[in-house]
């Protein structure tokens, strides 16, 4: 890995009003991405609609390409990115699903696209609110899964994304997720670092003897059934357990040339210093829980929220390490899992898992279902979600799974 | 000017004038497993040997994929990358965008390079026209798609496609006790979509692999013109057409003799009609019965001379009514269609 000299001091950044969607476009610039694809869904295609007004005053310079479908946004950028190019797409509920065929191919090409995924409630029914099955459907493909929470948040992880895709050690796609509407066309204040910063910290996607080019005659892919296909996918299995590492290194590469602190870059503890039991969350959860963890704290309650930002890599160790100080632990889904163990929503399950191996302790996991297609968690769900975690944390019992916010 | 207006120029691909004259080099070589008497994977030999060495391959899946480019024995010798089934069209848009974005700005050297991505019939006539026709409306990427034309779904064990003949017995379309025609489609006019909707390309071509000096000159012509240009070429298959592999090459002059598969190209609009197939529109070759063709296969083995004769009426239209004959099913009138029973 390039190592980085900090010259931070030297560069201005500039401060700006936009949108968790304009900020991803922004970074997309900085990034000097070269081929883009766009198709219409919302809440995720505001970001191209941008890219496509930077692109139309010349700001950007990139092959913009509006698709006939997101199966073929994502193979454009797939083959693009396999003949060298930096690119971008994304898409948002049923519209990332569509492409799933493509979806499942990247990581085996060992293709370093970043993806922007406007989280949406999938078909039917309709609706444009958030939810995050659609991003999850590909947690088991070789995807490196974020979930952001600020505008600032997707500027930087965008950059971060395409530093840690296009390292050598990973070569794999990295999907930001941004919850829709609360995020993509919610408006906060941005820094934006200068471009000679991110090209100090970017360095230029060079895919080596991967190449599609006529100077390197590779064949990409072929068909080698029972014969190669555990050796391939071992590969890629050889990246998911090491991309923790490269993770760390390349979010120090970014504190040190940006000059911000992130700190740990796989969650965000608010408040768990002396916290006796703690919510869980991903996201823009995260607004209704630190002003709801406030108002208790000032009742004397012992309560902490931990956002969880990758989930792919998911930070088995350090999170069970964070999570077995508390007595109690609420998780709280955007998303379900149908029959799943004890119906609990995909994070539960996850952090029950990552709890599970080892003598230490194995606090009791709530899981809670809430927020689905765009339904607004507000602070009383969570104090009343804190509240049963509480119970959890006293001994009592307490269901493993329930519904919040749901109409009676 | 505009990024978007930016058109490089196309690698120029002189046609081959004779045998001899013909480059040496292979380009598709030794590796694959396809079939005796596979006139898809001749496509692709004729493909890589007209297109030259800067070129890049990428291929959707069907038989040139899984039965034709392995692990550890590929017969590329030029780049070559597998796209999925229904993407023969963004996989090519890609590829040129990328290399078109990158000589831009100086990323890599500025030179045409061919982008070619090729289909089989399922993967172009069916699940991927949409794509293919979203990337025939860019005209500033050069780039062919070549779609070979075996008229089935042939290494998933035969099934039918948009581009199986009527009647054609298939593992989809076998016939029964009581139905005797199980694909009752006539097959799609997949060129001549393309040539209709899409007015800004300047190359849309149909080929037929059993006339290899023909087809190869009318690929350099589509590398070369510039945009995007696409290519449909009737590839016969010993497997899918059940008949002996010796027959590939008389079997691809007959569906072109019979007038069942014009050979035409529409350059930059202008439509002019190739080969054999011009002899029978200059009337100096007379269109053969389809019988001729259609009995030497065991997918028509169980037409009735009803069936046969039906067949020949569906051609004999295709020639006499057609406003564009044998390219466009524009009727002078309209008649009543008479399946037999």
């Amino acid at each position: 890995m390039a190592t980085v000299a900090v010259e931070q001091q030297k560069h201005v950044e500039q401060e700006a009003l936009i949108t968790g969607a304009e900020a991803i476009a922004v970074a997309c610039k900085l990034a000097d991405v070269d081929v883009v694809t766009a198709y219409p869904i919302r809440p995720y295609d505001t970001v191209v609609q941008y890219i496509s007004q930077l692109v139309a005053d010349g700001e950007m310079d990139c092959e913009y390409i509006a698709a006939e479908g997101e199966h073929s946004q994502f193979e454009i950028v797939k083959h693009a990115s396999a003949c060298g190019a930096r690119v971008f797409c994304g898409s948002s509920g049923v519209g990332w699903m569509y492409a799933m065929e493509c979806l499942t191919v990247t990581p085996s090409l060992r293709i370093p696209m970043v993806a922007m995924v406007g989280n949406r409630a999938l078909d039917d029914p309709g609706a444009f609110g958030v939810e995050h099955n659609d991003a999850l459907s590909v947690r088991d493909l070789g995807w490196n899964l974020i979930w952001v929470d600020s505008a600032q948040e997707c500027l930087d992880t965008a950059l971060l994304a395409y530093r840690i895709a296009e390292d050598r050690r990973m070569m794999v796609p990295v999907a930001i997720s941004c919850d829709g509407s609360f995020l993509t066309h919610s408006q906060a204040l941005v820094k934006i670092p200068a471009q000679e910063q991110v090209k100090q910290f970017l360095p230029p996607y060079d895919r080596g003897e991967l190449l599609m080019h006529p100077d390197n005659v590779i064949s990409i892919a072929p068909q080698c059934n029972e014969d190669w296909v555990m050796e391939i996918r071992r590969s890629n299995y050889e990246v998911a357990a090491h991309s923790l590492g490269v993770i760390s290194e390349c979010y120090a590469e970014f504190e040190k040339v940006f000059g911000r602190k992130i700190g740990n870059p796989f969650f965000e503890e608010y408040m768990t210093e002396d916290a006796d039991y703690v919510l869980l969350g991903m996201g823009t959860l995260s607004t209704p829980a630190k002003v709801a963890i406030r108002r208790m704290r000032a009742e004397g309650k012992k309560v902490g929220f931990v956002r969880l930002r990758w989930f792919r890599p998911f930070p088995a160790e350090a999170l069970a390490k964070c999570l077995r100080r508390f007595k109690a632990i609420g998780v709280v889904d955007r998303d379900y899992s149908l029959g799943s163990p004890y119906l609990s929503g995909v994070v539960a399950t996850e952090i029950r898992t990552a709890l599970y191996p080892g003598d230490g302790p194995k606090p009791p996991v709530l899981g809670f279902i809430c927020g689905l297609g765009g339904r607004e968690v507000l602070v009383p769900d969570i104090e009343k979600m804190a509240g049963y975690v509480s119970q959890a944390a006293a001994g009592k019992s307490v269901p493993l799974t329930q519904w919040i916010g749901l109409r009676e | 000017m505009s990024i978007f207006s930016e058109v490089k120029p196309a690698q120029k691909l002189e046609p081959f004038k004779g045998v001899k004259t013909i480059a040496h080099e292979e380009y598709f070589t030794s590796g694959h497993r396809t079939c005796q008497g596979c006139f898809s994977a001749q496509t692709m030999r004729l493909l890589a040997k007209a297109a030259g060495p800067r070129t890049i391959v990428l291929g959707s899946t069907g038989c040139m994929y899984v039965a034709n480019t392995s692990y550890y024995t590929t017969p590329w010798g030029v780049p070559w990358m597998h796209t999925q089934l229904g993407s023969s069209g963004s996989a090519a848009l890609g590829a040129a965008a990328a290399f078109k974005a990158q000589m831009r700005k100086g990323k890599i050297k500025d030179e045409p390079i061919n982008v070619i991505a090729f289909c089989g019939d399922g993967g172009g006539a069916d699940m991927g026209l949409g794509a293919i026709s979203a990337t025939m409306l860019h005209p500033a990427y050069n780039l062919l798609i070549l779609m070979y034309d075996n008229e089935t779904y042939a290494n998933t064990d035969i099934q039918i496609s948009g581009c199986s003949p009527y009647g054609a017995n298939t593992s989809f379309s076998t016939p029964g006790k009581v139905k005797r025609i199980m694909n009752q489609r006539w097959k799609k006019n997949v060129a001549g979509l393309i040539a209709a909707g899409h007015p800004t390309v300047k190359y849309v071509g149909t080929a037929v692999s059993s006339e290899p000096m023909q087809a190869m000159n009318q690929i350099r012509k589509a590398l070369s013109i510039g945009g995007p240009t696409f290519l449909h070429v009737l590839a016969p298959c010993p497997k899918g057409w059940d008949y002996d592999p010796i027959l590939s090459g008389e079997l691809g002059e007959l569906a072109v003799k019979t007038g069942i598969f014009p050979l035409y190209e529409m350059v930059e609009g202008k439509l002019e009609y190739i080969g054999k197939t011009k002899l029978l529109v200059n009337g100096k070759l007379k269109r053969l019965p389809v019988r001729d063709y259609l009995l030497k296969q065991g997918r028509f083995s169980h037409f009735t001379d009803d069936d046969v004769e039906y067949f020949q009426s569906k051609v004999d239209e295709m020639w006499d009514k057609w406003l564009i004959p044998g390219v466009m099913p524009v009727l002078k009138d309209l008649e009543a269609d008479v399946v037999p029973a």
